[in-house]
């Protein structure tokens, strides 16, 4: 009979006070768990979202991400193909690659001079086989698949557009796209206002081949070329795509790599604006980015190329993360002041109940840190159980929660996701949560033993 | 040699801002392997210098030497250790933890000392036998009547053979028949086992009892009988 098995039976002395103040417990462990399963997910999917996205690392020309998107062309990357090869065939970096794939970004003017409107756009001039490579990845197994890029096995001349490109350029009935009130006639005198001037017209017409009939979807991308001289290229949009964020939605077109790098580059050695890796696993990344600054000082030296990760691409990823961990933070330590409060209640209790037993162990020998070690071990043993059992009740509900077929939007989301939590399958989560509410059991005991072993003998004898 | 020696101890209580004095200038010698009682009216101190010979107080002045040591110069884990090994304590109250059951009652002490678990198990079914309740070893003190709850605290004093048992009106509790019979188990131990009890009460069956009786009255001895006479060394 340790300090442990008494802690034991003296917490199933009084039963339900045990069973009360473990209840509290178990809430506590389970909402905490619950929350960091939720907000985990949460993490893990912006991650995925992100990772698919615009990959783990892009290798970008020197000053592209503070300065590129005024004027793209001018920071495109020459030889990109041999940096490429380089990469995939490095023996350091390749067995972390899943995939390597260049990608062209473009300012410009759209135009759908059938209706005689047009607006400013961000294009994308994107490798698709690459681009359904990084669709793909699903690191952390999130149900479904990545989905395919509808540029796939489209002609050379095909592109997507944003829905909200889609609505200014008022292709939303050839294009099928929901949602899409026909525009106030201010409005439309606005978006009339916005059209392409004649010798731009002329350009277009002249690129598409005169006399030809025009598809009901056919827009004109106007854009500056390498040297500032206007360039167009005539696009068959093939689909209108949600895309979540409506600024983004609002301006973008996506079209083949080779198409843009007509547009901008025409009969020039063709250049990219962004080399884009994807790694197998993100936790790759710190050797990956070290590997790949080996080659920037080494190989890739004359390329005058800097290195930026999905993060810093993607600057809402950490305020989302960040966001989600401040109210964990909050959640837990409000849970945490609960606990400390009802485990110090309850061992105060204790302490006042059982203080001629206190007395007697005083009396028969028992030291003072032997009383303070009885109640701190009812402390720890209570933290203990109601993290054991806290856990188990968040897998039990976040079970029930997975299976439930309950779904949200997340910001910047088109299509609803399943909502799930992610409890099991995070150790680290759990070991935390657990060690975090028997610390704060054992310290809520602290005081209460403290106490107790403080306790006068005689007085202690005598308390009625 | 004595077994306790009081010499000039004074000991006061504050209740409030008046100073309550219990006990003043008691000098006391308590012989060995005797039983000595601690006799007087309600209020006399006899509790207080129970406590004291106890080594569960202190008094604010004077000497108290117990079984040879100056327990006063002892520090609290100290005198804690010095409980464990030299005295047991007999509760009016009986005082039995109640999650342990008979056995584990009476072993506590001897866990507190470090005895072996072999030699705990063989003391302490001796000691159940001793105080005929080694049927009842595995019974936790709720499930045990008065009497025999006395009796498990009789033999978790007399657990590590201390050189004194300190007994606060252990019958006080107890119906007359049930008393007696305490009684007369606590004065055939302390006759068997040749260590010194030392009671407090102010019952008449356990004065008649006593090898020695000390009287008190408002904190002072008024009186010592010694009834029996000195061992032969």
């Amino acid at each position: 009979m340790n300090a442990f098995s008494l802690a034991l039976r003296n917490l199933l002395r009084n039963r339900r006070r045990s069973l009360t103040t473990l209840l509290a417990m178990i809430i506590g462990a389970s909402a905490i768990l619950l929350f960091g399963g939720y907000s985990r997910n949460i993490d893990l999917g912006l991650e995925t979202g992100f990772v698919r996205g615009s990959g783990h690392l892009q290798l970008q020309h020197r000053d592209y991400f503070l300065y590129g998107t005024g004027n793209p062309a001018a920071y495109g990357i020459a030889g990109y193909s041999r940096i490429v090869t380089e990469l995939q065939r490095d023996p350091v970096l390749a067995p972390m690659l899943n995939v390597v794939t260049p990608s062209l970004s473009i300012g410009g003017i759209a135009g759908n001079f059938n209706a005689g409107v047009s607006r400013t756009v961000f294009g994308s001039g994107v490798d698709v086989a690459g681009q359904n490579t990084l669709y793909q990845w699903n690191d952390y197994g999130f149900p479904g698949v990545g989905k395919t890029s509808p540029l796939t096995g489209s002609s050379a001349d095909a592109a997507v557009i944003g829905t909200g490109v889609a609505r200014v350029l008022q292709l939303c009935a050839p294009l099928q796209v929901k949602n899409c009130p026909a525009a106030q006639t201010s409005t439309q005198d606005a978006a009339q206002g916005t059209a392409a001037p004649d010798d731009i017209a002329a350009l277009s017409a002249q690129e598409a081949g005169q006399g030809e009939p025009q598809s009901a979807t056919r827009i004109e991308l106007l854009a500056a070329n390498a040297h500032g001289a206007p360039n167009v290229a005539g696009l068959n949009v093939i689909k209108a795509e949600a895309m979540g964020v409506k600024e983004y939605d609002d301006m973008a077109v996506l079209l083949h790599l080779e198409k843009a790098q007509q547009l901008i580059y025409g009969k020039e050695d063709p250049k990219v604006t962004a080399i884009v890796l994807q790694l197998k696993h993100t936790s790759q990344m710190p050797a990956a980015r070290a590997r790949l600054a080996e080659l920037l000082t080494g190989p890739l030296q004359g390329f005058d190329l800097e290195v930026h990760d999905f993060a810093t691409l993607n600057p809402q990823y950490g305020q989302i993360t960040g966001m989600f961990a401040a109210i964990l933070g909050f959640i837990a330590i409000l849970i945490g002041g609960i606990v400390l409060f009802t485990v110090s209640n309850t061992m105060s209790m204790a302490v006042v109940e059982r203080t001629v037993e206190i007395g007697t162990l005083r009396a028969m020998g028992l030291r003072r840190v032997g009383i303070r070690r009885l109640f701190v071990c009812e402390g720890l043993l209570l933290g203990a159980l109601g993290a054991v059992l806290g856990a188990l009740v968040a897998l039990a509900l976040a079970w029930l929660i997975n299976h439930a077929g309950l779904t949200w939007l997340p910001p910047g989301n088109v299509e609803p996701v399943p909502l799930t939590v992610r409890v099991w399958g995070e150790p680290a989560m759990i070991i935390k949560t657990a060690l975090g509410l028997m610390l704060v059991a054992t310290l809520s005991a602290w005081w209460p033993a403290r106490r107790a072993a403080r306790l006068d003998i005689v007085d202690a004898l005598r308390h009625v | 040699m004595s077994s306790v020696t009081l010499k000039k101890v004074s000991k006061h209580y504050r209740l409030g801002s008046v100073d309550v004095p219990a006990l003043s200038g008691i000098d006391l010698d308590i012989r060995p392997q005797r039983f000595t009682v601690l006799s007087g009216p309600s209020g006399s101190g006899k509790t207080t210098l129970l406590n004291l010979i106890g080594c569960i107080d202190r008094p604010d002045s004077g000497e108290l030497l117990v079984a040879g040591e100056n327990v006063l110069a002892l520090g609290d884990n100290a005198l804690s250790d010095f409980r464990a090994r030299h005295i047991g304590f007999i509760f009016q109250n009986f005082n039995l933890i109640p999650v342990l059951n008979a056995f584990e009652n009476i072993e506590y002490p001897l866990r507190l000392t470090g005895v072996a678990p072999a030699e705990r198990k063989r003391r302490v079914d001796e000691l159940l036998a001793a105080v005929g309740l080694a049927d009842r070893a595995r019974n936790l003190p709720g499930q045990l009547s008065g009497g025999q709850r006395q009796r498990v605290a009789i033999a978790r004093a007399l657990a590590t053979n201390p050189a004194l048992v300190m007994a606060d009106e252990p019958t006080a509790n107890l119906d007359s028949h049930t008393g007696a019979a305490i009684l007369e188990l606590m004065r055939n131990l302390q006759r068997e086992r040749r260590m010194s009890f030392v009671f407090s009460s102010h019952d008449p069956n356990v004065l008649a009892m006593a090898d020695d009786a000390v009287f008190i009255r408002d904190g002072h001895i008024t009186g010592i009988e010694q009834r029996t006479p000195e061992l032969a060394a």
